[in-house]
């Protein structure tokens, strides 16, 4: 049994410099990466909000959240490079849409109502999907996970909070939450990705530890904490099979269009084309400032040497 | 950490010190008393109080639009912890000249229009690019510190204990701005010619920063304001002192000579409500959800 | 295509007392950059009293084919632990 097996099987983490099968290394690389472009592209949404907050307060919380989402992607960009991967190469690679993120981020916000959706909601899947990925086998990936987790815990309660006090607000703001609570739910749905039968890689994900937990079993779970946080809110989450089922002891909940998450994921949601669009200018009138830095770094090394 | 229950998990914070994990939140006018001192003009210390706080508040606001759009996402981190250093420093002056006014904070955010707000003009103004952020963020931060450094010792107790917090956040941009300032004036031929370009159009705005108010005036003589034209030494020592490290001084404008938009002249500037039509697009902007639903809690 | 800046490892530490921690790492362009960013990244919270970083291509380590050789020879020396020790219950503060 190799060094390799011998600490997956004992459920130790690999660490950066041990010997590692490629393709292992490989899949993190391409998992971290995807999941550092889906925080760096999911500030975009809310962003949107920070200049337009309807409160000081709120536009201090709105403007923390979104830097923090910053912070994640950096926590997890460093955790790829790790693994020998170069910042710029994936930078690059998701500005000519050659890696992918968060399906989610694809949907545009559309009322104020939408943050505090987005923190209950998305930010609540995210936390789902994120908590087992602290034990995740790769050591700097999981140790990342830990820290962006307890990070999150702010996120979803200040959205949960932000819908509680609109829905005691006007019936304007109320019909404005139920509004938005419509459009998120079915893509936080599918924010868990694919059903198990189509999801052919995670029969390997789960032998290396890399994740934890199937599609369905996250999903599911997610569905059972937020049925009862809507009812204590008092809005209706748009599925009309949405039920408890005694038997399983779970709620019965209806199937995701999957059909459009392939749309989405594969390029094709309403908001795809902006989103890279905005992250390519950033990245592009970036160049001469990040050059001159780097130019200037150098004349001072020049001069100390 | 718990791994069964997702929540739960988020909640164990016992394991802090492991992780790095911040705590030790404080409020920095806990205990401050908030009356207003004798022999001082209630009404100035509002204005006053309006005066710095819309400075800090439409900065912010140009800050916060940079959001998604830095240069790297490091400096993305920076600038959105300066906006909200700022942010928080106009939360402060805001609430002191609402306690004086009886208003909220939001109630002047939110509700004033533009001949309302005090800020200078030099704070609404839009950045063509990075240069011309980080050229307009140093001249108004450090003209800031060079304030907030006299209002630490404010016969008002309130902005005494705003100012105390405030110069250490403004240090810090400070810093990062001059910082910026050197490394693009002395970075590529492409970057000094930005930056020589920023700075010069920034620093005929700047006049304004130095014209003293009656308001000032007033204040300053009980020992509660700074008296800004007092502050143009420091201001210039700094500057020079940059520039030259950025290979940009000296900067080719005539210290003094301001240009005003028409219809403006010197001492009738943004501290009398006379703005740009900078300041109509932001407010525009910051204020659009908070009109758009009357009646509305957030 | 490589990124214009070298990388840094980030070292926090918490509070007076302990030790730095690595966190994580960053992009800088140089040292003074890469303190800033730092701060601005990992200490966002009030994580931290002092910062040390260090570019990433300057940092040496251990093979990890050579963990044996490093390491083992430390495993049975165990009379350097203070348990080894029987004491009698009756003597104090020892
Ligand atoms: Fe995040
Ligand atoms: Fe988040």
């Amino acid at each position: 049994m190799s060094a390799f097996d011998e600490a997956i099987a004992r459920d130790q983490r690999v660490e950066p410099a041990d010997d590692m099968p490629e393709g292992y290394r490989k899949t993190m690389i391409r998992q971290i990466a995807q999941h550092a472009h889906s925080e760096i592209i999911g500030m975009q949404p809310e962003g949107e909000w920070i200049t337009r907050a309807p409160t000081l307060r709120r536009k201090a919380i709105l403007l923390a959240k979104v830097q923090d989402e910053a912070g994640h992607g950096l926590y997890l960009y460093s955790a790829a490079e790790t693994l020998g991967a170069d910042r710029g190469d994936l930078t690059r690679r998701l500005i000519e849409g050659r890696q992918k993120y968060s399906s989610i981020f694809n949907y545009p916000t559309l009322s104020f109502a939408d943050v505090g959706v987005i923190g209950w909601l998305v930010d609540g899947a995210a936390i789902c999907n994120q908590v087992p990925l602290c034990r995740s086998s790769y050591g700097p990936y999981a140790r990342a996970m830990i820290r962006i987790c307890k990070e999150e815990s702010f996120h979803q309660r200040q959205g949960y909070e932000l819908l509680l006090t609109m829905m005691r607000g006007t019936d304007a703001q109320r019909a404005m939450v139920q509004e938005s609570v419509d459009r998120w739910w079915w893509p936080s749905l599918m924010m868990f990705g694919p059903p198990d039968a189509d999801s052919p890689n995670t029969a390997q994900s789960m032998a290396w530890k890399i994740k934890r937990h199937t599609n369905d079993e996250l999903r599911q779970r997610f569905v059972d904490m937020t049925v009862p946080q809507a009812e204590a809110l008092g809005v209706t989450l748009p599925d009309p099979e949405l039920r408890f089922d005694a038997e399983r002891g779970h709620y019965h909940f209806g199937q995701p269009d999957f059909e459009e998450l392939r749309r989405v994921i594969s390029g094709g949601g309403p908001m795809n084309e902006q989103r890279i669009a905005r992250r390519r200018q950033a990245d592009e009138d970036g160049a001469w400032v990040r050059e001159a830095a780097a130019a200037h770094a150098a004349k001072l090394a020049e001069v100390a040497r | 950490m718990s791994f069964d229950d997702a929540y739960q998990a988020l909640t164990d914070h016992d394991d802090d010190a492991r992780w790095a994990y911040g705590t030790g939140f404080t409020d920095p006018l806990a205990g401050v008393p908030s009356e207003v001192p004798p022999e001082v003009d209630a009404a100035d210390l509002a204005s006053y109080c309006l005066m710095l706080g819309d400075d800090a508040l439409i900065l912010s606001h140009r800050l916060q639009e940079w959001v998604t759009r830095a240069p790297e996402l490091e400096d993305e981190l920076a600038l959105a912890n300066i906006a909200l250093d700022l942010l928080g420093q106009a939360r402060l002056l805001l609430t002191r000249a609402g306690q004086v006014l009886e208003c909220s904070e939001d109630d002047l955010a939110f509700r004033r229009d533009t001949t309302d707000f005090r800020n200078v003009c030099l704070a609404e103004r839009a950045d063509g690019d990075f240069a011309a952020l980080i050229a307009r963020l140093f001249v108004l931060v450090s003209w800031r510190l060079a304030a907030f450094d006299r209002l630490t010792g404010s016969r008002d107790a309130m902005l005494a204990a705003i100012a105390a917090k405030g110069v250490k956040e403004l240090t810090y941009h400070r810093d990062y701005a001059a910082q910026w300032v050197v490394r693009l004036g002395d970075g590529t031929a492409l970057s000094h010619d930005r930056m020589a370009t920023a700075i010069s159009a920034v620093m005929p705005a700047t006049a304004e920063l130095f014209e003293t108010h009656p308001v000032e005036e007033r204040l300053a003589a009980t020992g509660v304001a700074v008296d800004p034209a007092s502050l143009r030494h420091e201001f210039n020592a700094v500057l020079s002192e940059v520039l030259t490290a950025a290979r940009l001084w000296p900067v080719p404008f005539a210290a003094g000579t301001a240009t005003y938009p028409p219809g403006r002249h010197r001492g009738s500037g943004g501290r009398d409500g006379l703005h740009t039509a900078g300041l109509t697009g932001v407010l525009v902007e910051m204020q659009s959800v908070a009109r758009a639903v009357p009646g509305g809690v957030w | 295509m490589r990124h214009e800046w070298p990388l840094f490892e980030v070292f926090v530490r918490a509070k007076r007392g302990l030790n730095h921690v690595h966190v994580g790492s960053l992009r800088a362009a140089d040292h003074e950059m890469a303190l800033h960013h730092a701060r601005d990244l990992y200490t966002r919270r009030n994580e931290g009293v002092s910062i040390w970083v260090v570019r990433s291509d300057q940092v040496a380590t251990t093979d990890p084919g050579e963990k044996e050789s490093f390491f083992e020879p430390s495993g049975d020396k165990v009379y350097r632990h203070p348990t080894h020790y029987t004491i009698p219950e009756s003597v104090p503060h020892i």
